[in-house]
C-alpha cells in the first residue's frame, strides 16, 4: 500500500515538474496574481490559528508548512 | 541627516505622483511602514475545553525584497478534556494528575478530567531575503511556553525562481526541540492510577504508593521536519503550490494526562492505566493547494493526503471561496472535511486477561474520526484603509468505532461521543 502511494506521489511530482515549462504567464499579466487575497498566506492569522486548534484535537498536523514543535495542547 | 532629507523628497515625490494617479498615498506607503495584523479568537466545546486565544503579527518591508516577520501569541485554555477512560454505569473515581486530589464521575458519563488550567505565549521571527537573483533564503525561530511545555524551534528555507517567476521551488528544513515536565510527574507506561479509596493507612503510605508510578524530571522530543515545494502560476487568473514533507520525531510522545481502562468480560472497570506512545514517529504529507481568481473574488481549495508509520492515514479538504461584495467588504464561507483512521496501538479500553500490548493509547485524538467545519467570514475596509473581519465557525468531531466490541456493559455506554464546538474571531490589520 505504502509502495502504491510512493508512486502516486512521485508521478504527480513529476507531471507537475513537465508541466511547467508550458505554464505561466508575461510580467504584465499579473494584474489578478498580484492582489493581497491571491497570496498563498494572505489568511495568515487565521490559517496560524485553526493550525493550532486542529493540532491539538487531530492526529495530523503540517502540510502547508513545517508541523514540527508545539505544545501540550489538549 | 542627509538620508532623511532623501527620504522626505521621495515622499514627496510619491505624494505627487500619487495625486497624479488618483491612488491613496497610503497604499503606496505601505511598503515601509510596519503592517500589524491582530486576532482575537474563541474556542469553545459544549462542556469541554475553552480557549481564547490573542495574536499580534507585525510585517516590515526594509526594501529589496528584505522582510521581516514578528509574531506574539498568547492563548489561555480552561476546561475538561477526555482522560482516555471509558463510561461505566455506576460512579467513577478517578485521581488528577498531580496526586492531590481525586474526581468522580457520574454513571453514564464519559470522564473528564476538568482540571485543565493552562497559559501559553509563543513568539516567533522570521526573515527573508535575497540570496542572489532568483534565490531567496528565508530563516526563523520560535519559542513556545507554558506552564508544562515548552518547545524551540529553528527553520530555515531556499527558494529558487524560475521561469519569469512562474516557477518557484522551495526546500526547507526545521528542527524543534520540546520539553515536557508534567504535573505530578511522568507516570510510568502501563502503571495503575493510584486511587485513594480508604485503602490507605496513612496520607504518606497513599504518596508513597503514588509515586513508585511517577518518574521525577523532565523529557524532551526532537523533531526535524523536512519540506520540498513547487509553486507554479497556471494563467492569468490561477496558482497551485504542490508540497512535500516529511516529519520525524523522537523521544517523549506520550500524553501523561491520558489513561485507559481495563475491563472485564461483563465491561466492568477493574484497573485504570497510564497510556504508552512508540518514542519514535515518522509522517509523510502531500499538500495541494490551488488558488483561482474570479471578477468577484477568490476561491482557494486544498487537500492533503498524510501518512505515518503509527498508521494513521488522514483526509483533508480545505475551501475558502471570497465573494467582495463591494470594492471595501467581502464575504467568505469556508468548509473543511477531515478524516483520519485509527493509530495501530490505539484501544478504546484494553480487556482484562489478555496480555498488555507493547503500547497502547485511548486518546479520542488517535482514534477513527471525521471532522467537519463550517464557517463564514466578513471582511470589511474602514474609512483608514485598516480591516475588520469577523469570523463565525462551527466544528463537530465524530468519532467512529474502528471494530472493537464493547463487551458486556459496555455495550450501552457511548465510547464514541461527538466533540462539538464554536469558534468566533475578531480581526484588525493596520
Amino acid at each position: 500500500m505504502k509502495r502504491k502511494y510512493t508512486i502516486f506521489i512521485a508521478m504527480m511530482a513529476l507531471l507537475q515538474l513537465a508541466g511547467c515549462a508550458n505554464l505561466g504567464v508575461q510580467p504584465w499579466e499579473r494584474d489578478l496574481l498580484a492582489k493581497d487575497e491571491m497570496a498563498l498566506d494572505s489568511e495568515g492569522v487565521d490559517i496560524g490559528l485553526d493550525d493550532h486548534i486542529y493540532f491539538s484535537k487531530e492526529a495530523t498536523s503540517g502540510g502547508r508548512s513545517f508541523a514540527g514543535g508545539g505544545c501540550g495542547c489538549n | 541627516m542627509q538620508l532623511k532629507q532623501n527620504n522626505n523628497v521621495s515622499a514627496i515625490l510619491a505624494a505627487a505622483s500619487c495625486a497624479l494617479l488618483g491612488t491613496p498615498v497610503q497604499a503606496q506607503d505601505k511598503g515601509d511602514e510596519w503592517q500589524f495584523d491582530t486576532a482575537i479568537l474563541y474556542y469553545g466545546e459544549t462542556d469541554r475545553v475553552q480557549l481564547v486565544e490573542g495574536v499580534f503579527n507585525a510585517n516590515k518591508d526594509f526594501g529589496d525584497e528584505h522582510y521581516f516577520n514578528g509574531k506574539l501569541v498568547i492563548d489561555t485554555l480552561t476546561g475538561a478534556s477526555a482522560s482516555g477512560a471509558v463510561a461505566q454505569s455506576g460512579v467513577q473515581t478517578f485521581t488528577r494528575p498531580s496526586g492531590n486530589d481525586s474526581y468522580t464521575v457520574e454513571g453514564g458519563e464519559t470522564p473528564l478530567d476538568d482540571t485543565f488550567r493552562d497559559t501559553r505565549v509563543q513568539a516567533s521571527g522570521q526573515w527573508t531575503q535575497p540570496l542572489a537573483e532568483n534565490y531567496r533564503i528565508s530563516a526563523g525561530l520560535q519559542a513556545s511556553k507554558e506552564y508544562d511545555y515548552l518547545s524551540i524551534v529553528g527553520n530555515g528555507s531556499l527558494d529558487m525562481d524560475l521561469n519569469q517567476k512562474n516557477t518557484t521551488l522551495s526546500a526547507g528544513v526545521s528542527y524543534a526541540f520540546d520539553s515536557i515536565d508534567p504535573v505530578g510527574g511522568r507516570p510510568v507506561d502501563f502503571s495503575s492510577m493510584v486511587i485513594d479509596n480508604g485503602q490507605f493507612d496513612s496520607t504518606e503510605a497513599y504518596q508513597q504508593a503514588f509515586d513508585a508510578t511517577r518518574l521525577q524530571g523532565s523529557e524532551q522530543k526532537d523533531t526535524i521536519d523536512l519540506l520540498f515545494g513547487v509553486t507554479q502560476v497556471i494563467n492569468r487568473r490561477m496558482l497551485m503550490q504542490f508540497n512535500y514533507s516529511l516529519s520525524m520525531s523522537d523521544g517523549y510522545h506520550n500524553d501523561p494526562y491520558k489513561v485507559l481502562s481495563i475491563v472485564d468480560q461483563q465491561g466492568l472497570t477493574q484497573d485504570i492505566v497510564h497510556e504508552s506512545r512508540p518514542t519514535e514517529r515518522t509522517k509523510h504529507s502531500v499538500y495541494w493547494q490551488t488558488k483561482y481568481a474570479l471578477d468577484q473574488g477568490v476561491m482557494d481549495f486544498s487537500y492533503r493526503f498524510a501518512t505515518d508509520d503509527w498508521e494513521i492515514d488522514s483526509h483533508t479538504i480545505d475551501t475558502r471561496f471570497r465573494y467582495n461584495l463591494s470594492e471595501t467588504s467581502y464575504i467568505q464561507p469556508h468548509i473543511r472535511y477531515y478524516q483520519q483512521n485509527e493509530a495501530e496501538f490505539y484501544n478504546p479500553f484494553l480487556s482484562q486477561g489478555t496480555p498488555l500490548p507493547e503500547h497502547a493509547s485511548a486518546d479520542y485524538r488517535l482514534g477513527k474520526m471525521t471532522a467537519i467545519t463550517l464557517g463564514l467570514k466578513y471582511g470589511m475596509q474602514l474609512e483608514n484603509g485598516n480591516e475588520l473581519a469577523f469570523r463565525l465557525e462551527y466544528y463537530q468531531q465524530t468519532p467512529e468505532n474502528a471494530g472493537f466490541e464493547q463487551p458486556g456493559t459496555l455495550a450501552d455506554e457511548d465510547l464514541y461521543p461527538a466533540l462539538k464546538a464554536v469558534i468566533a474571531q475578531v480581526s484588525y490589520s493596520f
